[in-house]
C-alpha cells in the first residue's frame, strides 16, 4: 500500500476528500511570509483558485490522511464495508504536497481531514502533526483547515487549534436518529459535546484581555456539514437544527451537502442524483435567516410537509405569500423591512439608505443599484413609482418565477 | 482663459494616477470645467498638440475631498475605458459641488465609478487567483515564473499582495502590458512581456491536474456555475483548464455508472474489522428505553451523573448540549437548587458558572459559605432554549420537565443527605416542593418536606441581574445576602 506512487495515492485521497462541501478559507488572522521570509499569507477574504465542472471552488488542497477507516457509516464513500480503493499519505507527503501547490499558486492552503485508522487519537496526532510541521519547521502562513475527528482527546483539539486557522466537526445528518440509523457508530452526544468544547475554547482564546498572553486558537471559527438528502429529514427541520447549531456552537458556518451517488454504494441508501437545487435553496434559507432578519418559522411557514419552493428562492416565495407587507417604499422604509424585498440584497440596502439622504430615488435609480429592475418593482414604491394592482397581481409569481428548466445535462 | 479653449493633459501612463491627480488639482483649483479638458497617455493624440498647457496650482485653495474619493479614484484608473481620466475628473468637480454625492451610488457617474472600481477589483481577484507559477529549475536559486493576461491594468496594484504572499521566493509575472518582478528584497515595475518569455512547464501541474479531476464529483455537474467564476479566457493560462472538455464529456456516463452499480459485498477485512471493534454496542443510547430505570440503582453521585448523561425522561436532551449534573462534596451540609443550567453551563457541563453563578458565588463568599463545601445542583438538568441568531435564549421550563426531573433531585438528595436545601427561585421550589409557591412573599422562610428535609425559600441570582434600576439591584443583592447569612446561620444550628 505504501508503494503507490504519490500521483495515484493524491487520486484517491481527493477523491475521497471531495464529498466535505467546506472550501473556505476565510475568517483567518491577517498574516503574511514579510517577516517569516517563507511562504503564505491570508488577508481576511479568501481566495478561490479554479472552478471544477461541478461548479465548486478549488480553494484549498482538501485531502484525506487516509481513508482507511473503522467506521462504517452508510452514506460515506469511506465506510469500512466499501470496496473503494485505499491509500495513506505520510505526514511528509502532504506536507511537501501543500507546499509544492502553494508555490505556484494553485491553493490558499490545506484542508486535512481523514478517516479513523486505529483509534481516534492516533488519527488526530498524526493530522495535528501535519499541520504542526508546516507551521512550525517550514515557517507556513497559508490556510489550514483541520477537520477535528470528534472522539479524540482534549489535548489533540487544543493543539489542532494552535496551528489551525479553522476547525470542523461534521454532523453529518440533520436528525439525531438519521445518524443512529446510518452511521451506529458515531455518538450524536459526543458530536455535540466537541462542538461545545471548540466553542469554549474559541471565547476563552478571544477574551481580549488574555489575547495578548494566549497563543492564537483557530482564528477562522468552527463550522460543520450535514447531509440533505440521504433520509427522510424535511428541510424545515434542517433549518431548525441549523438555528440550533448557530445560536449554540456560534458557528462560522453550517454547510448542506446534497446526498451524492459514491462509487461502491452502501445498499441501504436509494441510487438518486443529487438534490443541488435543494441544497442550493437550504443556502439561500440560512442566508435569509443570518443576514436578513428571518426568522426559521417565517421561512417555511406554509409550506407543504415542510419544504421549501424550489421554483422560487425562499426570499421571494415569502413576499408572494405575504403581499400584504408590499409595497415598500424605498424612501422610508426602515432597513429590516428593505432587506425583505426580493431582489435587494444587504449592500443594495446600505447604498439605498446611503443615497436617500441625499435625493428621493426614483425607479431608474433603483435600477443601477439592483441586478433586474423588473424583479423588485413590484415589491417597491419610488419617487414617480407606485406599482399599483401589480403587488397582488395573481400572475406575479409566473412572472418572477425562472421557466422550469433541466436542471442537470443529464 | 476663453471658454472654448482646451486643456489637454499628458499622463506618462495608462495608470498614471499621480500624473492625474496633480494635474486635476491644478485644474480644479483654476476652476476648469471638465468639459474643457482632454486626457492623453503617453505620445497619443498629437492633434492636441496646440492646447493649452497646465495652469499653475491656484493659490490658497487646497481642494478638499471625502476621504473614500482618492482611494476608488485610483482603482478606477486602472480599468482600460478610455474615459476613466474624464469621469473622475467629472466626479471631483462635481464633488467640489456636492460634497455627499458619493453616498448616492444611483447617481449615474457614480455608479459608472462603482462599475469601473469592480471590474478592477474582479481582475484583481482573479489575477491573485490565476496567477499559476512555474518553476524554473535550473536556476539557483530556483525562480518562480507566471504568464498571465489581466484585462485592465492592474499589475502594479496587485503585486504587492504577491510580495506579502511569496516572499520568501524569487518570481516574476509577466503580462502583456508590464511585469512585476521580485528578487527577495525588491519588487521591481518593468514593461510587458511575450507568453514565450515564459517557462512552458512544471514537473507539480501533472499532480495539480489529478487533484483537479479526482476533486470534481461528476454526479455534481455545473458546467454555468464554474464557467460564471472562471470565464474561458483565463483557460488558456491555467494548466488544469484543458482537461475540462474530457470531464464534462465524462460525467454523464461516471454518474450513471454510480447509480445503476449493484450494492458489492463488503471486503474481508470489513467483517473481522467490525467484530473486533465494535462487537460491544457502542450506543449506549441505544438500548431499548424503560428497561431497567437507568440510576435507578446508582449507589454513588457520580454514578448517577454517569447515568443522567443518557436521560430521556423529558424532551430537552434534544436540543441541548449535554445534561449539567450538581457538583460538590457527596457529605455537603448545604445543597443548593437553581432553576436549569444556562448556555455557558450548558457549554461547560458544570453548574452555576455562568453570570447568575459568578453572582451567586460571590454572595456566597460573603456570606461566609465556602463554595467547595455545598453541593449545587438544578431542579432541571437541561438547558432549555430557543435560537435567536447566534445566541439562546433561555426557556422556563414547564411543570412536566420540572416534575420529570425531580427523579433526578430526589435522587441526589439522598445521596447527598443535606442539613438544609436551598431553594432559589420558582422552578427550584416547584422541583424541591412539587407544587408553586410566591417566591417573593414566601422568601426566607423554611418549609419542611414530607420526607423530613428542610427547605430554604429565595429569589434565583439571575433576579438581581434582570433588574435594570442600579439602586434596586443594589438593594435586591443585599436581601439575597441576607438571605444566605440566614441559610449559614441555619446550618450551623
Amino acid at each position: 500500500m505504501s508503494r503507490l506512487p504519490l500521483r495515484d495515492k493524491l487520486a484517491v485521497l481527493a477523491d475521497a476528500a471531495k464529498y466535505d462541501a467546506s472550501c473556505a478559507s476565510s475568517g483567518a488572522a491577517g498574516r503574511n511570509s514579510l517577516r517569516s521570509r517563507g511562504i503564505g499569507s491570508t488577508e481576511g477574504s479568501g481566495i478561490c483558485h479554479a472552478y471544477a465542472p461541478d461548479g465548486r471552488c478549488i480553494s484549498l488542497l482538501k485531502v484525506l490522511l487516509t481513508n482507511f477507516c473503522i467506521y462504517d457509516c452508510a452514506y460515506c464513500v469511506n465506510r469500512s464495508s466499501s470496496n473503494t480503493p485505499r491509500a495513506r499519505f505520510t505526514v511528509d507527503e502532504v506536507v511537501r504536497l501543500t507546499l509544492a501547490f502553494y508555490a505556484r499558486n494553485y491553493i490558499e492552503g490545506l484542508f486535512l481531514s481523514s478517516g479513523v485508522v486505529r483509534s481516534p487519537d492516533e488519527t488526530m496526532a498524526e493530522m495535528v502533526e501535519v499541520a504542526r510541521r508546516l507551521r512550525v519547521v517550514h515557517g507556513f502562513q497559508g490556510y489550514i483547515h483541520l477537520k477535528t475527528i470528534p472522539e479524540c482527546a482534549a489535548e489533540l483539539i487544543e493543539a489542532a487549534g494552535l496551528h489551525a486557522d479553522r476547525l470542523s466537526i461534521n454532523v453529518e445528518l440533520p436528525t439525531d436518529a438519521g445518524l443512529r440509523r446510518l452511521a451506529p457508530q458515531k455518538r450524536p452526544e459526543t458530536i455535540r459535546l466537541s462542538m461545545a468544547y471548540l466553542r469554549g475554547k474559541l471565547e476563552e482564546h478571544h477574551e481580549p484581555a488574555r489575547r495578548a498572553a494566549r497563543p492564537r486558537f483557530a482564528p477562522g471559527g468552527q463550522s460543520t456539514q450535514m447531509i440533505v438528502g440521504a433520509d427522510a429529514t424535511s428541510d424545515a427541520a434542517i433549518l431548525e437544527t441549523s438555528a440550533r447549531l448557530y445560536g449554540s456552537y456560534r458557528l462560522k458556518r453550517v454547510y448542506y451537502s446534497a446526498f451524492s451517488p459514491i462509487p461502491d454504494a452502501a445498499a441501504s441508501l436509494p441510487p438518486q442524483r443529487p438534490p443541488l437545487m435543494r441544497e442550493h435553496r437550504l443556502y439561500q434559507a440560512d442566508w435569509l435567516m443570518r443576514f436578513y432578519g428571518f426568522d426559521r418559522s417565517e421561512i417555511v411557514a406554509g409550506r407543504p410537509d415542510g419544504m421549501l419552493d424550489l421554483a422560487v428562492d425562499p426570499k421571494l416565495a415569502w413576499a408572494l405569500a405575504n403581499r400584504a407587507a408590499f409595497p415598500v417604499d424605498v424612501n422610508r422604509a426602515a432597513r429590516e423591512t428593505l432587506l425583505r424585498v426580493p431582489g435587494f440584497g444587504t449592500r443594495t440596502v446600505d447604498r439605498i439608505l446611503a443615497a436617500r439622504r441625499h435625493r428621493r430615488l426614483r425607479l431608474e435609480d433603483v435600477a443601477r443599484l439592483v441586478r433586474s429592475v423588473a424583479g423588485v418593482r413590484a415589491f417597491i414604491v419610488a419617487e414617480g413609482w407606485s406599482p399599483g394592482r401589480l403587488t397582488d397581481d395573481p400572475a406575479l409569481r409566473g412572472r418572477l418565477a425562472p421557466p422550469p428548466r433541466q436542471l442537470s445535462l443529464l | 482663459m476663453s471658454g472654448v479653449a482646451r486643456h489637454a493633459v499628458r499622463l506618462s501612463g495608462p495608470a498614471d494616477f499621480d500624473g492625474w491627480r496633480n494635474a486635476a488639482r491644478r485644474l480644479l483649483t483654476n476652476a476648469v470645467a471638465p468639459e474643457r479638458v482632454v486626457w492623453l497617455v503617453g505620445g497619443e493624440g498629437d492633434l492636441f498638440a496646440g492646447a493649452h498647457m497646465l495652469p499653475p496650482l491656484a493659490a490658497g485653495a487646497a481642494p478638499t475631498v471625502p476621504r473614500a474619493f482618492p482611494e476608488r479614484a485610483a482603482a478606477a484608473l486602472c480599468h482600460r475605458d478610455p474615459e476613466r481620466f474624464a469621469l473622475l475628473y467629472r466626479l471631483l468637480w462635481r464633488l467640489s459641488r456636492e460634497p455627499g454625492l458619493l453616498d448616492i451610488a444611483s447617481d449615474a457617474d457614480v455608479a459608472r465609478l462603482a462599475r469601473l472600481e469592480k471590474a478592477v477589483r474582479r481582475d484583481g481577484h482573479k489575477m491573485r487567483a490565476f496567477v499559476r507559477f512555474r518553476r524554473l529549475a535550473e536556476s539557483d536559486p530556483p525562480r518562480h515564473v507566471a504568464w498571465f493576461e489581466p484585462d485592465h491594468h492592474i499589475v502594479e496594484r496587485n503585486a504587492p499582495f504577491f510580495v506579502r504572499r511569496f516572499t520568501g521566493m524569487r518570481w516574476t509575472i509577466l503580462t502583456p502590458d508590464a511585469s512585476a518582478d521580485w528578487d527577495g528584497t525588491r519588487l521591481t515595475i518593468g514593461p510587458g512581456a511575450r507568453r514565450e518569455d515564459a517557462p512552458c512547464e512544471d514537473a507539480a501541474e501533472a499532480l495539480w491536474q489529478t487533484y483537479f479531476t479526482s476533486i470534481f464529483n461528476p454526479a455534481r455537474l455545473k458546467v454555468k456555475a464554474m464557467q460564471a467564476e472562471m470565464p474561458k479566457k483565463y483557460w488558456r493560462n491555467l494548466p488544469e483548464a484543458r482537461l475540462i472538455p474530457e470531464m464534462i464529456r465524462g460525467a454523464g456516463r461516471a454518474s450513471d455508472r454510480m447509480i445503476e452499480a449493484m450494492p458489492s459485498a463488503p471486503p474481508a477485512h470489513h467483517h473481522s474489522l467490525q467484530r473486533r471493534l465494535w462487537a460491544a454496542p457502542a450506543d449506549a443510547a441505544g438500548r431499548p428505553s424503560g428497561s431497567g430505570e437507568p440510576g435507578a440503582d446508582a449507589t454513588t453521585l457520580d454514578a448517577l451523573a454517569h447515568a443522567a448523561a443518557d436521560c430521556r425522561r423529558c424532551p430537552l436532551w434534544r436540543d441541548a448540549t449535554q445534561a449539567v449534573f450538581g457538583e460538590g462534596p457527596g457529605d455537603a451540609r448545604l445543597v443548593f437548587v437553581g432553576e436549569q443550567p444556562g448556555d455557558q453551563e450548558d457549554i461547560a457541563g458544570k453548574p452555576f458558572v455562568g453570570p447568575a453563578g459568578r453572582l451567586f458565588d460571590s454572595v456566597l463568599e460573603e456570606a461566609g459559605i465556602e463554595r467547595r463545601s455545598v453541593y449545587v445542583t438544578n431542579a432541571v438538568k437541561h438547558f432549555k432554549f430557543t435560537p435567536r441568531g447566534k445566541r439562546r435564549i433561555h426557556q422556563k421550563p414547564n411543570a412536566g420537565e420540572v416534575r420529570a426531573c425531580r427523579w433526578w433531585l430526589d435522587k441526589e438528595l439522598g445521596l447527598v443527605r443535606p442539613r438544609l436545601a436551598v431553594a432559589l427561585g420558582a422552578t427550584a421550589i416547584q422541583g424541591l416542593l412539587g407544587k408553586a409557591l410566591p417566591v417573593t412573599r414566601m422568601r426566607g422562610r423554611t418549609v419542611q418536606r414530607d420526607d423530613g428535609l428542610a427547605v430554604f425559600l429565595t429569589i434565583h441570582p439571575s433576579y438581581v441581574l434582570r433588574l435594570r434600576d442600579e439602586a434596586e439591584k443594589a438593594a435586591e443583592r443585599a436581601r439575597f445576602l441576607d438571605d444566605l447569612r440566614a441559610v449559614r446561620a441555619a446550618a450551623a444550628a
